[in-house]
């Protein structure tokens, strides 16, 4: 998530002289954002509050939520666990096959979520890859909330590494090397210099993964299948919902989508006022 | 260099397009790119895939100059779209219910809705039989993984049904249903689903129609029959959407598969038929 903002560079010539191209553009733009904004509305239009207050109760619904909470907090943490070392390295260059890398990282965001679903099967399934393997250390993983959470990660991991690999290199080495010459241990040196030099980077590439993870759904119910309270996260109740209870599916869909702007509205607001 | 990777872009997308059957863009028009041919849509149950792909190519082979397009998925799925007004002019159900919630949209007329055929549940394990089932009470053993399909997609519904009535027969006891429905570990879309998690062996056991047991890519499956007297016979119901635009066309593939030839495809694919003296 790079926020879009317009630069602080010197002016551009034209921009503050030209008040009728402002406008037009203005009004060019409108129909894209009307076109987001509708079916947003649309939604929140089909359903009462009463509704969707009482529809907020139903056990199903609550479950939904909280699993979502839970295995997307846990799919965000493991993103940062394990992506920043891949991203540090990735921001300094230090692989020989760059490119390669890059393009593994960028293909999780490109490849239709059922294909990492089907993927993530016939590796950690019970008869897939490495399936042989965890059966004998009796871990079965697909059906479970850790099937969710890795769903999750698969899908979503690279919005972080991908934000966090340009924050790091955006720091100048020589910052690094001062404070090592310093007396800064390795730790001591990301903790107090690389990370809060690269924050902005860090955060909005955390938050951008967590609301993905929110939303992922394709994985999710070919990995770890559909079972209330376990596996079945808000997506996979809304599409169930809209075929037993359109209600369910209408209150879930307001919910998502009240948290994921709520989400990205903030994460927007905490980056200005870090800056 | 940039030139060459714009070539390889275009030359990808040019085939890929290729790929993509006509009939798709004629969906996305709704209108059939060969003025000539009429073009028949039909919503199926999943379960029905097999049977309807033979019964459209057969249709399609009797009437020059028509193209069915199949369109495959839960029943609950397809009688949703029609409410929301997807463009169709014949819906093939798995269960009375959800026919029903068609017709409630009002493009359906109940006096259109015929039964055209009945199946059957049965149980299915993957072939190597990784829970040791050797009976249908097996399936309340504890730790064992069952698939079933979701309380809304019909075949789910009649899974329920075959355990409520289990429960009440001696043989089960009466907290077999519980017992079995502890088992599950996912509840799936479409009976299509179930299949495949358990022809993958991700689950030990799983209850699907034994249409769907039937297919060649299901040969490596187990299976174990469900006793007539606890086996909820689905019935199929087939009808002409009112606003169709080939009402005569949508009508004549019915009766097509109510004829005997379209009952012998049906047969043919694990359905029971409705016409008994054929």
């Amino acid at each position: 998530m790079i926020p879009i903002q317009p630069s602080s560079a010197p002016p551009v010539p034209f921009a503050p002289s030209k008040p009728r191209l402002q406008h037009m553009l203005s009004l060019l733009s409108l129909p894209i954002l009307a076109f987001f904004t509708l079916p947003l509305v649309a939604l929140f239009l089909r359903i009462t509050p009463e509704e969707f207050i009482t529809y907020l109760n139903q056990p199903q619904v609550i479950q939904a939520v909280l699993l979502s909470l839970f295995t997307t907090l846990a799919a965000t943490l493991v993103s940062i666990l394990l992506g920043t070392p891949l991203a540090y390295a990735m921001g300094r260059g230090f692989f020989r096959y760059q490119r390669l890398i890059d393009t593994l990282i960028d293909l999780p965001l490109v490849l239709p979520p059922a294909v990492a679903g089907v993927a993530l099967l016939m590796t950690f399934g019970r008869r897939g890859l490495l399936g042989g393997a965890l059966d004998i250390l009796g871990i079965q993983i697909p059906f479970t909330p850790l099937a969710v959470v890795m769903a999750q990660t698969f899908v979503a991991a690279s919005f972080y590494i991908k934000s966090a690999a340009l924050g790091f290199a955006s720091i100048d080495p020589e910052l690094e090397q001062a404070a090592g010459l310093d007396g800064a241990s390795n730790w001591q040196t990301f903790r107090f210099v690389i990370v809060p030099l690269s924050w902005t980077a860090l955060f909005s590439g955390g938050v951008m993964t967590w609301a993905r993870a929110l939303g992922e759904f394709g994985a999710t119910i070919i990995f770890a299948g559909n079972y209330p309270g376990r596996t079945q996260t808000m997506p996979l109740a809304i599409y169930i919902g809209f075929e037993l209870d359109l209600n369910v599916a209408l209150t879930l869909s307001v919910i998502l989508v009240g948290f994921s702007f709520m989400a990205l509205f903030l994460a927007k607001r905490i980056l200005r006022v870090k800056k | 260099m940039h030139k060459n990777l714009l070539l390889v872009v275009l030359a990808s997308a040019i085939l890929l397009a290729a790929c993509v059957p006509v009939g798709t863009f004629q969906i996305v028009s709704g209108l059939p790119l060969d003025g000539h041919k009429k073009t028949l849509t039909i919503f199926a149950a999943a379960s029905l895939t097999e049977a309807f792909n033979e019964l459209a190519t057969s249709f399609e082979a009797e009437n020059p100059g028509v193209n069915v397009i199949l369109n495959f998925a839960g029943s609950q799925q397809l009688a949703q779209q029609i409410i929301q007004g997807a463009p169709v002019d014949v819906f093939a159900s798995a269960s009375h219910k959800q026919m029903e919630i068609a017709t409630l949209s009002g493009r359906i007329d109940r006096k259109n809705v015929s039964i055209f055929a009945n199946n059957r549940l049965v149980v299915i394990f993957p072939e190597d039989n990784p829970a040791s089932l050797g009976s249908l009470a097996d399936l309340a053993k504890p730790g064992l993984k069952l698939g079933l399909a979701a309380q809304a997609v019909p075949v789910g519904q009649y899974s329920l049904e075959f355990l409520m009535s289990a429960s009440k027969e001696s043989g089960f006891g009466s907290f077999y249903k519980d017992e079995v429905l502890a088992n599950v570990v996912t509840y799936e879309q479409t009976v299509k689903a179930v299949l495949s998690k358990v022809i993958l062996g991700e689950v030990d056991a799983g209850i699907v129609y034994a249409s769907d047991a039937w297919e060649p890519s299901a040969s490596k499956l187990g299976r174990m029959a469900i006793p007539d007297a606890l086996n909820p016979i689905a019935s199929y119901t087939i009808a002409t959407l009112n606003d169709s635009f080939h009402t005569d066309l949508g009508n004549s593939f019915v009766a097509f598969v109510l004829s005997p030839p379209g009952q012998e495809i049906l047969a043919k694919n694990g359905l029971l038929p409705i016409l008994t003296n054929h």
